[in-house]
């Protein structure tokens, strides 16, 4: 079997709205010849946004503000509960506060190469030159980022880079970000711009005459299925990380939004590229619900160590300094403990699967602040990093000041997502696509606190400048619930709804769930190959197959019913699951978060194969039963030149 | 560990509920409550009786989704969320009783599931600084001193997770809303807005029937990141110098 | 309520202090709560300021009952009978803070009986007297040790209302920062616990034969 047994290649692709010429220049270019909406016309426009993180909140507040009719869909039972809430380390900004050489340039080019040269030159230079008004935004928001003495805001470095430019706000700069979002959106709210729905999942998108016009949500509450119409929609709905079951991503994160939009023709491009982040909370039991992260920012004052014996089960704090292997400052020592997360935690199981792993389970290593404590004393260190040693010490029953930390890699963020030009428009006209949930400026892996900058980017920045071009066309026909295709997209929830009520199996969506988790980490985690890959997909359809005849899930669907809408998800991740590992075989080379043990170099670094494989992956839906179709964007470095990362 | 529970049922807004009792043996110290909860739905599942419901999301003790009160303590017998409570603070053969949030305020949609939009609309009605997008200064136009900006961040690390209400013997929303003007009221940015905000936020709160403060204490006794109390103190100042200078 | 709180406990403080006076002997005392009706005169008619000062003690009262009835029935609706939770635990709370309600009902019961016996004398356990001095130690005498209970009790009572009432007043106007809660919940329970045994000592000491 070869992996063109999983698919067909269908025609290449270009992102048509990307503007040339000089870099720097291309984003105000795309402003300039993007068509407006003048102030009293925009009332007349509607856009339905799904999602309130950062980048659905921001979306909504700027729109609404700007005077254009949104309304807003989650399902937590608030906005300001959106999972973007959770991120600890902060949000760079190429401010150069710190004056130790950062520019917007620089950022763009670390950005660039920690993707390893898998995204878009012009969406990753705009990336960089917006993140210095979001800092300028979010401190007028009233976001507490921390501070000096002089009252001037703090930074730190993150993995991946040698400067500081990364603001924070403790260990919570994605709550403060988000509750800075969500004020803005409630402000809206008050205001009457924004009609919020909490408690709303979407399940379908409405697509007529080729435009997205709409979507079908459930009320959680009471099951009803609504039916909602805009002008344009927008998908601010995260990514996927649950498909792996456990993850740091919240339990009801999901696929669901743009899994819908893409069977409806939306591409999906490289859902293989996932993040691996190095420093989570090991799993301590099969009951595990869910993995917590440590933030990365620890990895700056904490040193990450193994023994250099197999098998050592000492006390750490009993292992003599030359009896321990600080691995990553071994064989990194440009960066050291500061290397990419890709890095960070291949190397990390790496010297598992030696037997070198620490804990109960063999999977962990140590990451010691012993140095940090008798450099900078325990106060300092609690100051910087206090709420995460808290944590450590509430989930594992450990006291970090005293023994070093246990870490080990877990799913933390997916690169991958819908596929979006410039504008952030799907291949959908009038289905946009913003945050973690489009496959992003991150190319095959992203760089620490790049993602509330991305989020925010597009949430406030971005899509802003680049859906009016669309919206001037419009308002467009007024549809009403009749419509064949709103009819259509209503009867596809409701009968998937009632068939997953009927099946009455006897198993429960957990079980189903946990089980494609295990393939997916087995085989599609950090490390993939040809033969994994394909029983991976050879299983996904089995269990899939077993799932829609053996899953139970009890109650009905007009009442508040968190199986069914476990089951729904979890439907949805069957069926991506087998798309990502489709990805993954295709993909015979290796890059960022995506390693294919086939393609390695002689010391075990990821190695690309930049004349075959420097594309964006778009994935067609091919039709139930059929196979999927790849379209291939070619990714040209005018400013970057591509070479192999190195961090050594 | 072998542990009875009594949970709160309750088919719907408008339905009688009851407590109802469970038994759960094999429950390892080292899972968190609601692990322990997923334990007990998988079993309810496969015996054919609905699932517990109960809000919960992102299982780090940041979202604020999740709270019940446990044995008559709003996230039980540790200072953290309810995610983050783990059963080793438990004992072998313990009876837990397991209610949802009581207030008007919060009506109980399902089970252990309550509606806590009514913070929401206490957020709408001035918890926030009217920055539109674009218009911001430079992010060191105002310096601030870092004493308020860190009581700034203690304040705004508020989860909006409703505690400070199920404990409060008066179901009052203060300590919620206090947070609130107290993080926005520390900041320079917050200054324009800084008289009408708590007038606005303290009259929205009384109109969703909450109960008055009476500096019980028991919201920031149980708030699971620490709230101060003080912030209380810090809005009643806010709120007397907007009265006497006539603002609302 | 804090404002209304504050006047009671200052008067009550001032209340105090003229009791102890029965510690001089009849003389003293009887001089002090006539002198009560003369201050201010020949500004105020005698007895004017008495006037004025009830006035503003019973309009406090008054407001202080409806401000608490007010909060009381807001807590009743913000968590009705229905909605109590099965099983109950104090986490922070005190005892004093706990008897808020109650306590103020039985305080204010106590006021009742207290100004029938000592200030217009229609109830006089053993005799009436014109001079205050008489009343107080007719009324305590160790046959009338149920007066007393009643008093002592009431007098407790009253204790634990001024340490949560104080402490919360002080939050209420606004002096609460971390820095001194400590300091204002120990103001609190000093000022209650003085007024408590300034109270408690003149009974006492007449029902104990040490006032006669």
């Amino acid at each position: 079997m070869s992996e063109y047994d999983f698919f067909i290649e269908g025609d290449p692709i270009r992102d048509e709205k990307a503007p040339e010429g000089p870099i720097n220049e291309r984003w105000d270019k795309r402003r300039f010849s993007a068509k407006l909406v003048n102030p009293a016309n925009r009332r007349k426009l509607s856009v339905i946004i799904v999602g309130t993180g950062l980048a659905g909140a921001s979306a909504a507040a700027t729109l609404g503000e700007a005077g254009y009719n949104v309304t807003s869909f989650c399902y937590q039972d608030s906005p300001r509960r959106a999972h973007s809430i959770a991120a600890q380390g902060g949000i760079n900004a190429a401010k150069n506060y710190r004056n130790d050489g950062d520019s917007i340039y620089r950022l763009f080019y670390d950005t660039v190469k920690g993707g390893d040269f898998r995204s878009r030159e012009s969406n990753v230079y705009r990336l960089a030159q917006t993140s210095v008004e979001i800092i300028d935004q979010c401190v007028a928001q009233g976001v507490p980022f921390a501070r000096e003495y002089g009252g001037l805001l703090d930074n730190r470095s993150f993995g991946g880079v040698q400067v500081s430019r990364t603001f924070y706000a403790r260990g919570q700069t994605g709550q403060q970000l988000l509750i800075g979002a969500y004020q803005a959106l409630e402000r809206q709210v008050a205001a009457g711009t924004v009609q919020m729905n909490t408690r709303h999942e979407m399940l379908e998108v409405i697509v007529v005459d080729g435009k997205a016009r709409g979507v079908i949500v459930r009320d959680m509450v009471t099951g009803e299925i609504e039916t909602h119409f805009a002008d344009a929609v927008v998908l601010a709905t995260g990514g996927y990380g649950n498909v792996f079951f456990l993850s740091t991503n919240a339990m009801g994160s999901n696929v669901t939004a743009t899994w819908r939009a893409h069977r409806k023709g939306a591409l999906f491009a490289n859902p293989c590229y996932t993040q691996i982040h190095p420093t989570c909370i090991p799993v301590s039991g099969d009951y595990q619900s869910k993995l917590t992260l440590m933030s990365e920012s620890l990895r700056n004052d904490g040193r990450i160590w193994v023994p250099k014996k197999h098998g050592d089960t000492r006390d750490p704090r009993q292992i003599p300094e030359d009896e321990r292997d600080y691995y990553l400052e071994r064989i990194y020592p440009a960066f050291g403990n500061l290397v990419p997360r890709d890095i960070a935690s291949r190397a990390a199981k790496n010297v598992c699967d030696e037997g070198r792993g620490v804990g109960t389970s063999g999977l962990g290593v140590y990451l010691d602040f012993a140095d940090a404590i008798g450099r900078m004393g325990q106060e300092a260190v609690e100051a910087k990093y206090g709420n995460l040693f808290d944590m450590y010490q509430r989930i594992t029953g450990e006291n970090p000041y005293e023994v070093p930390m246990r870490i080990y890699p877990a799913v933390h963020y997916t690169m991958g997502g819908l596929w979006v030009d410039y504008d952030l428009q799907s291949s959908i006209p009038g289905l946009f696509v913003t945050g973690e949930a489009n496959f992003s400026d991150h190319g095959a892996n992203r760089l620490g606190a790049s993602a509330l900058m991305q989020g925010l980017a597009d949430g406030y920045f971005v899509l802003p400048n680049t859906i009016n071009d669309y919206l001037a066309d419009g308002p467009f026909e007024a549809l009403d619930e009749s419509h064949p295709e709103a009819v259509a997209a209503k009867e596809q929830v409701t009968s998937r709804i009632d068939k997953l009520l009927s099946i009455q199996g006897s198993r429960t969506v957990d079980s189903f769930h946990k089980e494609l988790g295990h393939i997916m980490w087995e085989y599609c985690g950090m490390e993939r190959n040809e033969e994994g890959l394909t029983k991976a997909i050879e299983r996904i359809r089995e269990l899939r197959a077993e799932f829609w005849r053996d899953v139970k899930v009890l109650g009905t669907n007009e009442e508040l019913n968190q199986a069914l809408e476990k089951a729904n998800r979890v439907a949805d991740f069957l069926e991506l699951g087998e798309l990502m590992c489709i990805d993954a075989l295709h993909r015979r080379e290796s890059c960022g978060g995506h390693f294919r043990s086939e393609s390695q170099t002689e010391d075990g670094e990821a190695l690309r194969h930049d004349d075959e494989f420097a594309y964006v992956a778009a994935w067609e839906f091919g039709g139930e039963d059929s196979k999927p179709v790849l379209h291939k964007e070619a990714l040209e470095y005018e400013y970057v030149e591509m070479k192999q990362r190195s961090y050594k | 560990m072998n542990i009875t529970l009594r949970v709160w049922r309750q088919k719907g807004p408008d339905d009688e509920g009851r407590l109802a009792t469970y038994k759960l043996t094999d429950v390892s110290p080292d899972m968190s409550f609601l692990e322990m909860l997923d334990v007990l739905n998988e079993k309810l599942t496969l015996e054919n009786e609905e699932p517990v419901a109960f809000d919960h999301d992102c299982r780090e003790g940041i979202c604020g989704a999740c709270g019940v009160v446990i044995d008559g303590e709003a996230h039980g017998p540790e200072r953290t969320t309810t995610c983050q409570l783990h059963m080793r603070s438990f004992k072998d053969g313990d009876t837990i009783t397991v209610e949802p949030w009581r207030a008007q305020a919060f009506p109980v949609v399902k089970d252990l599931v309550v509606n806590r939009s009514a913070f929401d609309r206490i957020i709408q009605a001035g918890g926030y600084i009217s920055a539109p997008t674009g218009t911001a200064p430079d992010a060191h136009a105002n310096p601030v001193p870092k004493p308020d900006a860190d009581r700034a961040f203690d304040a705004a690390t508020c989860i909006g997770c409703g505690a400070c209400v199920a404990a409060c013997p008066n179901a009052s929303s203060m300590l919620f809303t206090a947070a609130k003007v107290t993080h926005l009221g520390m900041l320079p940015q917050g200054q324009p807005e800084r008289a009408s905000r708590v007038v606005k936020m303290i009259n929205q709160q009384d109109e969703e029937d909450f109960g008055g403060c009476t500096n019980i204490g028991e919201c920031a006794a149980v708030c699971p990141v620490g709230i101060p109390l003080d912030t209380i103190s810090q809005l009643n100042r806010d709120l007397l110098g907007s009265l006497s200078k006539g603002v609302g | 309520m804090a404002i209304t709180g504050a006047i009671l406990v200052l008067y009550l403080i001032a209340h105090m202090y003229g009791n102890l006076k029965i510690f001089s002997g009849q003389e003293a005392f009887d001089g002090y709560a006539h002198s009560l009706r003369e201050l201010g005169y020949p500004m105020l008619p005698e007895g004017g300021f008495l006037w004025i000062f009830r006035l503003v003690l019973l309009a406090s009262v008054l407001i202080h009952i409806y401000a608490a009835v007010t909060l009381w029935a807001r807590a009743r609706r913000a968590r009705p009978a229905a909605q109590r939770y099965k099983v109950n635990k104090r986490v922070a709370r005190s005892y004093s803070s706990y008897t808020m309600r109650y306590g103020g009902v039985l305080v204010a019961l106590f006021v009742v009986f207290h100004i029938l016996h000592l200030t217009t004398n229609h109830i006089a356990p053993g005799g009436r007297s014109d001079s205050p001095y008489e009343r107080l130690v007719n009324g305590f005498q160790p046959e009338f040790w149920y007066v007393t209970l009643f008093y002592v009790l009431s007098v407790i009572a009253v204790g634990l209302h001024l340490r949560h009432g104080i402490w919360s007043a002080l939050a209420t106007l606004g002096a609460n920062m971390s820095r001194r809660q400590g300091t204002l919940n120990a103001v609190a329970l000093g000022i209650a616990l003085i007024v408590t045994v300034g109270f408690l000592l003149p009974p006492l000491a007449v029902t104990f034969g040490l006032v006669s």
